[in-house]
């Protein structure tokens, strides 16, 4: 199959599947106690009948369920993903205003984990069952077992608050008017504990996989042949180790990938990210239906993508896979 | 007409035999959780008005002993029983937008506005048959009775004023002004940057000499609790607003250096935590099982430990803060003995009851954990049910728990905030707020009304004791605790809670020491 077909099948079948998605999403989230006219008379501290209706009437919840769901699925065939009443905005724009801060961050924490991740992984498997090996191993356990929330605030404790090196939270110091320079520094500076934060954890992830995958890949017989073939070690390491023992750590890699846009909403929390998880959370307990659904959409749509581009750099890595052969 | 009440303030006068204020400088306040809107005429929960307070005013604002002081009228008279306020508005008031302030705009914002939109104000106007403006700087209701309560509800979340020019004969709800907001207040709005921060500036224009101080405030959104107390500790923030970070936290704080908390603030609100007990179905609809429990819970150990001895144990139904408080009712001290006895008494047959703590954080997570063990001591057997708060709202609106927990506001008067509760005619599915519990007593319900129309104040304060003592003997819902929020705030910062709803009322006379 060549690529352009593959990409064409693939695409075809995600657009059923975000279908599907969409409609599953509506019907789950109707059916969670609570509506949103409800929560905002509730948090007013008064309210009689007359608010809540004239609530209901603004959103458009007095209609019934199948005449909401047949505006809202016809909206998004057309791209609009609603408005949210909560946020007074469309949900689109609200999405858009908030996915920077959030690509910003899981981009960071995504880039660090791999790169480190295999660098460091490389290193422990290249000097297996020595000293360096089990610190680096030690401390991979240690970070893939730590909860994400816990090192937050320990990382705020020391970074912040003990040492004073670095902002707590916040993604630029609000109000200081840098421009240039300064202010790309301002964000770096805020950006380097919650990347941090979320990075760990697949640093580790990555870590792990990558030395056992180099382990496992040099005791196979191609390694052995090419040794004997008198190929230099760093020929053997990087054309015939390196590239077989990176397919599990790029597929990870791809599910992960996935789920870069809907944020990470704990470390969004905690370091008062304004990104797109946070925004997904505070809509949940809003029951801000369509902030939530055009959430869901766009993360689900995100998944697929990386899925599809996953596949396209199995391709690259492994050819066999492109020949119909592995696949 | 004789001129019964006739109140003239000046209050630059006051405020500037003080002290000479320092000009300048930015406050940064916690607000917490992000507010839906700023449009206080349309959206009127708690982070709403901290925020739009420093945009919106009302005619009046209220001191810490809940007398009324002027703001954007600057004298009014009640003539004699009761029936004619008079509120003679200050000249050259302007709002932001440059536009002249006037009694239409009063008129407009009362009668029009906030009639449609405006729950709680809508039923104190059930009082009033018309409101008119015989000149531009003048404003007359006529009430149809006498209603004590009624000089209360001038306060700015209860009664903000709102542009006639920018929202006559619109869709209130759906003018996109709403996200531009237009007072007249000390300070503007410039910037939302939503998830982050709201950004307001001082009005150059603002009609008191010199005022506001402060060149700037940034309201800052930092979702959870811990990082809010790290923010003060940090000085990212120099103001926290009472309830904005966990009370283990407060008391943390309040111990460092350079600051300082003031419980002031809160006597508009009074905020009165209970629990709303079912009283139509289940162990909760006997009378002895209701004394049993206020017998049964340790109200003291509460307050001492779970709140850190902020607050006091409530009563009854009024707050001690609140105006006709009466303290001659039977005192419900912690007695397990008792409340065992009333349980053999009534029959108790070992029935499950399902306790809903509020889902505002540990503190009452907490709380609801406190209340499970006492009632286990004496034998109740108790399920904890889990919700978020749309949940919450949804189990209350239906009437679906036998023990729920909350808190409600008292707005100054018991007939503004407290009798909604317990009137047989509030009774209604859908809010959280009415008469939840289904408390119906046709004798009491006529007291409440009678209150409500009193114009003799010593008269309304022998009905309203009478009504206290026998309500608390029927215990409609537990009366657990009137809370108190301290505001926390760096000591450099002065005046910053000079009123009855405190921070609410926006930063107009806080300054910054040099």
């Amino acid at each position: 199959m060549t690529l352009l077909a593959a990409i064409l099948a693939r695409a075809a079948k995600a657009a059923i599947t975000l279908l599907m998605i969409v409609i599953l999403n509506f019907f789950l989230i109707h059916a969670a106690p609570g509506d949103p006219a409800a929560v905002m008379a509730g948090e007013n501290g008064a309210a009689d009948q007359i608010y809540i209706d004239q609530l209901r009437a603004q959103f458009g919840l007095d209609q019934p369920l199948y005449v909401q769901f047949y505006k809202y699925v016809g909206g998004v065939l057309q791209l609009d993903l609603g408005y949210s009443y909560r946020q007074q905005m469309p949900v689109l724009d609200l999405i858009l205003d908030r996915l920077p801060a959030t690509l910003l961050l899981t981009m960071t924490a995504f880039g660090m984990s791999l790169l480190l991740g295999v660098v460091f992984g490389l290193a422990a498997a290249a000097r297996v069952g020595r000293w360096s090996d089990s610190a680096i191993t030690g401390m991979a356990l240690l970070f893939y077992a730590t909860p994400l929330y816990w090192v937050a605030l320990m990382a705020v404790l020391l970074f912040s608050v003990q040492l004073n090196w670095l902002p707590a939270f916040g993604y630029e110091s609000v109000g200081a008017g840098y421009t240039g320079l300064a202010m790309v520094l301002d964000r770096l500076r805020h950006l380097a504990l919650p990347a941090l934060t979320l990075g760990l954890f697949f640093m580790a992830v990555y870590l792990r996989m990558t030395r056992s995958s180099v382990l496992e890949v040099s005791q196979m017989d191609f390694v052995k042949t090419a040794r004997a073939k008198g190929l230099s070690e760093g020929i053997i390491r990087r054309r015939h180790i390196l590239r077989n023992a990176l397919l599990p750590v790029v597929t990870l890699a791809g599910l992960q990938a996935g789920q870069l846009v809907g944020g990470a909403v704990l470390t969004e929390t905690v370091f008062a990210w304004p990104g797109i998880g946070r925004l997904m959370f505070d809509s949940l307990t809003a029951r801000d239906y369509n902030t939530l659904l055009g959430v869901f959409l766009v993360s689900a749509a995100m998944v697929i993508l990386f899925n599809i581009l996953t596949d396209i750099v199995y391709r690259l890595i492994d050819p066999r896979i492109a020949a119909g052969g592995a696949a | 007409m004789k001129k019964l009440i006739t109140a003239t303030f000046v209050s630059l006068g006051l405020a500037a035999a003080a002290q000479a204020q320092d000009a300048g400088g930015r406050l940064d306040i916690v607000v917490q959780p992000e507010p839906p809107s700023l449009m206080l005429g349309l959206v009127s929960n708690g982070p709403t008005q901290l925020v739009a307070g420093d945009i919106y005013e009302s005619l009046l604002r209220y001191d810490t002993d809940l007398n009324p002081q002027p703001s954007l009228a600057k004298s009014w008279e009640i003539s004699e029983g009761g029936l004619t306020y008079t509120f003679h508005l200050r000249d050259g008031v302007k709002w932001h937008d440059g536009a002249p302030f006037t009694a239409a705009d009063v008129v407009f914002s009362a009668d029009v506005f906030l009639r449609k939109t405006h729950a709680r104000l809508r039923v104190s106007l059930e009082h009033v048959d018309s409101i008119t403006a015989p000149d531009d700087l003048t404003v007359v209701f006529q009430l149809k009775e006498p209603f004590g309560p009624f000089i209360g509800v001038f306060e700015a979340g209860t009664m903000p004023m709102v542009p006639e020019h920018i929202y006559k004969d619109t869709d209130f709800a759906n003018n996109p002004a709403n996200n531009t907001p237009i007072g007249t207040g000390p300070f503007k709005f410039d910037k939302w940057e939503k998830g982050s921060y709201i950004h307001l500036v001082k009005n150059e224009d603002y009609y008191l000499d010199g005022q506001p101080y402060l060149d700037e405030i940034y309201y800052r959104v930092i979702p959870d609790a811990a990082a809010r107390a790290v923010a003060f500790e940090n000085g990212d923030v120099n103001v926290l607003p009472g309830g904005s970070i966990e009370n283990w936290d407060v008391a943390r704080l309040i111990k460092m250096d350079n600051v300082c908390s003031t419980g002031k603030g809160w006597e508009y609100f009074a905020p009165h935590a209970l629990a709303w007990l079912n009283n139509r179905e289940g162990p909760t609809s006997h009378k002895e099982f209701r004394q049993a429990l206020m017998y049964a819970i340790d109200r003291e150990f509460v307050k001492d430990v779970i709140w850190n001895g902020y607050g006091t144990v409530a009563t009854g139904p009024i707050s001690s803060r609140t105006k006709f408080y009466s303290d001659d009712v039977n005192h419900y001290d912690y007695n397990p003995d008792k409340a065992r006895a009333l349980l053999k008494q009534m029959g108790y047959d070992g029935t499950p009851v399902r306790i809903l703590p509020l889902p505002y954080g540990e503190t009452w997570k907490r709380w609801g954990e406190a209340m499970k063990q006492n009632l286990e001591e004496v034998g109740v057997s108790v399920d904890m049910v889990a919700s978020d708060v749309a949940g919450w709202n949804q189990k209350l609106g239906d009437w679906d728990y036998d023990i729920a927990f909350t808190y409600m506001y008292q707005y100054g008067d018991p007939a503004l905030g407290v009798a909604r509760n317990y009137l047989a005619s509030n009774i209604a599915k859908g809010s959280p707020w009415n008469n939840v519990e289904g408390y119906a007593n046709p004798e009491l319900d006529a007291k409440w009304a009678a209150a409500a129309i009193e114009p003799d104040v010593a008269k309304r304060q022998t009905l309203y004791d009478e009504i206290q003592s026998e309500i608390v003997e029927d215990v409609p819902v537990a009366w657990l605790l009137e809370i108190e929020f301290p505001t926390i705030y760096r000591c450099d910062v002065k005046d910053l809670v000079t009123t009855a709803i405190g921070v609410n009322d926006g930063a107009r006379d806080a300054w910054i020491e040099k």
